[in-house]
């Protein structure tokens, strides 16, 4: 076994990863540079609401990963992931709101407003501890670790495949649309948590603080797609993917396929919940709005949209989507439903592999004919 | 003696009046009748009333003492007064005028006009030099009283059930006359029975009656059964002793339990109605699924087409015929139908043919048609509510028992049933029907047997698509036509689907019965929205349970 071996963070970077890669680490150098360096008359400045802008983007995409991670790898199409997202932006939201202390309008020390108005007199068990950033953060991941763990167990256990565990899933994120619209869940009922004050000491509205979040989401992104890529080249990954060829056959193989799709799908939501508690301070409100089936449908087309199975396409698909969703709402919002709902049709209908198959089939194409050519200049 | 006169209809006809004019003087007639009335029960119920008369009334209501207002005021429902029922009513208005020396007694219209009180003539004279009768407790009570006695001999039937009523609530032991005279008379039999029971709710309220008239009352109040009744009672079962009190308490266990039946009834009613519109949205969705095996993300925008069609067609008949306005539901179901069955049709060939054998793919492009077809309905018809009246046949409601029936709820339940069965006959009993059925069950099979499926998967999907549209003629009744009317529906027709299974209606049906039950049961004890998410939480605990739902194909048709 003489075999050079690469380092193990290596081996994991092909030319496209590492593309992506390089363009992550350049936003995140460039964007604190040209929005707090370069003096804001000069044409190169960045304005502090395209840097909150391009981090919510850079949010999107780190959920498009995490969904590619369950549909494009394990086959398993959820309708529910940004249930998963939601919950970790409220995890963060309660943190947030849990720093505002006597700055709120009621002023009172430990309860948030809401709950001031809804004449509440004690603290929910549900927010004890989230006055502390480390359980807030564990709380992130925990919460819809938990969640994606129990749903899975029950559903992966009964062998509940395809469009039924669709549509499962976006029943699971609309049961929780409903209940978080309730006041007496105590999370803010449909006004939803708003109005932060500041993250870990820092103003969140000032302009520093929103490049420091650019950046940690830039890094959580790089090193969300590094985790998917690292699950995804290993054995573990090669059996995910026997999996959503043929479940069946993995399984009289002697897998054990529940393990694995719990596995990834709770590994999924999580990276989806890390995705929202980015979201919340740099968009700077979290209300169960988030958790309408209807989001988590698009979060699917997106990675429809940059391919599925590539992980990098899912963040590409995330960014040219919600970029053309900037652009149509503000230059045509009559016809951005339009624009999206055409999409998803001609996604499906012509673009089977997104924006990164046609990408690959240009350029095996290019190979073909410069293989030809070379073959002819060799015959002649 | 047993006829109340009713001259009013002949004689407003036969005066040429101006409608105000014919106004007035019926109610003048009435006036009258109801005075005759009362001078026959004069006559005939309280013989000693005549001897008292109109002056020893004006009197009493002219002499500024208390004492002698109240005395006046019980008198008066059994006086022969003209004026009586004008006079309660201006006193309750406080509009009641006396001239102390004079002896007379004076009432002023609404508008301010002055009559005198004993000849019922308009009078000259004025407000402010006049002295109003005053109210104190005491009188206000003997004026109620006085009020509900005059209008328990009211000619217009709906006025002497509100006056019966009120006198069952009240419990008035001095109306007891006056009610028994009134029963009498009665010739309503469902304003005789709440006479009746406001009798006895005054005899078994009343403890110097005899134990046997008592229990008797009890009796007629345990059969009247409601909440009402049940407040009598329990104040009887406060004071009484012995047998009456047993019979009470007795007659109050048996109300309750009635009661408790009647809110049963009442869920189960609510909650089929529920189930019928939910029946309605999912079973075009389980025709499709079942037999094309894809989700149509779309199907409520079917349904929302089908309403926005019902709507046009109500404004087209609005606008150039009006005639035919009422009856413009009839042109609107086979319209939608045609029109959803048509862009369905339109759907599947243009798109979703080239999706077979990807589910997931068809999921997501017809969710983006939904998108599509929901900002065409909003850039057409504007995102605002569109009003779709209820025609003539469809509003109102009946009484069945303790229960309130709109007719509305009515026919949707019976559209929703004939739905179902004209398609059961469609798939049962039509070559189409078993075309389509063979496609469901073994798809390659059908196709070696000369199945067309690619026209079947059309006709199907159209079939499926015709169907919501009907769903949202029904639905423009009871919803907001609005271009999200469909996305309300879809998650809830999903879980139908779902929890019955496909390829079999009959799974459908017991489905969307068994939720829309369900969901109105759990609503008064956990509320609108924690009801409805229990009943997510449930369904997927039961897609464990059974992955395919109640009604799962079985055989090879399973994973194909």
């Amino acid at each position: 076994m003489m075999e050079t071996r690469k380092p193990l963070l290596l081996s994991l970077i092909d030319t496209r990863g590492g593309i992506f890669l390089g363009l992550i680490a350049a936003a995140t150098i460039l964007v604190p540079v040209l929005a707090l360096m370069v003096p804001a008359n000069s044409a190169f400045a960045l304005p502090p609401y395209l840097v909150a802008l391009f981090g919510k983007y850079v949010c999107y995409a780190l959920l498009a990963i995490a969904l590619d991670l369950v549909w494009g790898y394990c086959g398993i199409l959820s309708l529910g992931h940004g249930a998963f997202f939601a919950l970790g932006g409220y995890a963060m939201g309660m943190y947030l709101m849990r720093q505002i202390g006597t700055r709120g309008v009621y002023a009172h020390p430990e309860l948030p407003d809401f709950m001031v108005f809804l004449n509440m007199k004690e603290l929910p068990i549900t927010w004890w501890g989230f006055q502390s950033f480390p359980y807030a953060m564990l709380m992130v991941l925990l919460i819809p670790g938990l969640l994606a763990f129990v749903f899975g167990f029950l559903a992966f256990r009964s062998r509940v495949t395809g469009v039924y565990l669709s549509i499962i899933t976006q029943a699971m994120t609309y049961a929780l649309l409903l209940a978080f619209f309730r006041n007496d869940m105590g999370f803010g009922g449909n006004n939803g948590l708003t109005d932060f004050k500041d993250i870990l000491g820092f103003n969140v509205q000032a302009k520093e603080t929103r490049v420091a979040l650019f950046m940690a989401s830039s890094i959580a992104l790089g090193t969300g797609y590094l985790i998917a890529r690292a699950v995804t080249q290993s054995k573990f990954g090669k059996v995910v993917i026997a999996i959503r060829d043929a479940e069946s056959r993995t399984r009289f193989l002697g897998y054990r396929v529940e393990t694995y799709k719990l596995a990834v799908f709770v590994l999924s939501a999580m990276m989806a919940g890390v995705a929202g508690a980015l979201y919340v301070p740099q968009v700077g409100i979290i209300n169960p709005g988030e958790f309408a089936p209807a989001n988590s449908i698009e979060a699917v087309i997106w990675v429809a949209v940059g391919g599925r199975g590539t992980l990098v396409g899912a963040a590409l698909g995330a960014i040219i989507v919600n970029w053309g969703k900037t652009f149509f709402t503000g230059a045509l919002p009559e016809y951005w439903l339009f624009a999206l709902g055409a999409l998803f049709v001609i996604v499906t209908l012509f673009l089977p592999k997104g924006v990164i198959g046609v990408l690959d089939q240009f350029k095996a194409r290019r190979q073909a004919a410069k293989q030809s050519g070379a073959a002819a200049t060799a015959a002649e | 003696m047993n006829q109340l006169p009713r001259p009013r209809a002949p004689l407003a006809r036969a005066l040429p009046l101006p409608a105000n004019g014919a106004k007035s003087l019926v109610e003048m007639l009435s006036f009258a009748a109801a005075a005759f009335v009362l001078l026959l029960l004069a006559l005939f119920v309280a013989p000693q009333a005549r001897a008292q008369g109109e002056s020893s009334i004006i009197i009493g209501l002219t002499s500024d003492k208390f004492p002698e207002t109240e005395r006046a005021l019980n008198e008066l429902p059994a006086s022969d007064l003209s004026t009586a029922p004008q006079i309660v009513e201006a006193l309750a208005a406080n509009r009641l005028y006396f001239n102390g020396p004079a002896r007379k007694l004076y009432f002023a219209d609404e508008a301010g006009k002055m009559f005198d009180a004993a000849t019922g003539e308009a009078a000259d004279v004025m407000a402010s030099a006049l002295k109003k009768v005053r109210l104190n407790n005491a009188v206000r009570r003997s004026l109620d009283a006085a009020r509900g006695a005059l209008t328990l001999m009211s000619p217009d039937p709906a006025k002497r059930k509100a006056a019966a009523d009120s006198v069952f609530k009240s419990r008035d032991a001095s109306a007891l006359p006056l009610v028994e005279a009134a029963l009498e008379k009665e010739t309503v039999s469902a304003n005789k029975k709440i006479l009746e029971e406001a009798r006895a709710a005054i005899i078994a309220s009343d403890s110097g009656a005899s134990e046997v008239r008592r229990l008797e009352a009890v009796e007629v109040l345990k059969n009247r059964g409601d909440q009402e009744a049940l407040g009598v009672l329990s104040t009887i079962v406060s004071w009484s002793e012995g047998h009456v009190k047993t019979a009470a308490e007795s007659a109050i266990s048996s109300i309750q339990g009635r009661l408790a039946l009647w809110r049963n009834v009442q869920n189960i009613w609510y909650g089929l109605s529920l189930g019928s519109v939910l029946l309605l949205a999912a079973i075009g969705l389980a025709i499709t699924f079942g037999v094309m095996g894809i989700i149509n993300m779309a199907h409520g925008e079917m349904v929302m087409l089908g309403a926005y069609t019902t709507f046009a067609v109500q404004e087209w008949a609005r606008t150039s015929h009006p005639s035919l306005l009422n009856y413009s539901l009839f042109i609107a179901i086979p319209l939608a139908f045609i029109v959803t069955a048509a862009v369905g049709i339109v759907i599947e060939r243009v798109v979703i043919r080239f999706l077979y054998g990807r589910p997931l793919e068809t999921l997501l492009a017809t969710f983006g048609i939904s998108l599509i077809l929901q900002q065409a309905v909003r850039t057409i018809f504007g995102a605002n509510n569109r009003e779709v009246s209820a025609p003539d046949f469809m509003a109102g409601s009946f009484d069945f028992g303790a229960l309130q029936i709109g007719y509305g709820r009515m026919w949707i339940i019976v559209f929703a049933i004939a739905v179902f069965f004209a398609l059961q006959f469609v798939l049962r009993a039509t070559s189409f029907g078993l075309r389509m059925r063979a496609v469901t069950q073994n798809r390659r099979m059908a196709s070696s047997m000369g199945i067309d499926t690619n026209r079947i998967d059309a006709m199907a999907f159209g079939l499926g698509s015709g169907i919501a549209g009907m769903a949202g003629v029904a639905l423009s009744q009871i919803d907001n036509v609005s271009p999200n009317l469909g996305q309300s529906y879809i998650i809830d027709s999903f879980m139908v689907v779902v929890f019955g299974g496909v390829g079999n209606l009959w799974g459908t049906l017991l489905g969307a019965l068994t939720l829309g039950v369900a969901n109105k049961f759990l609503e008064p004890i956990a509320g609108a929205v924690l009801g409805k998410i229990l009943l997510l939480v449930f369904i997927i605990l039961f897609i464990q349970k059974r992955p395919r739902g109640l009604f799962a194909l079985k055989g090879r048709a399973v994973e194909a």
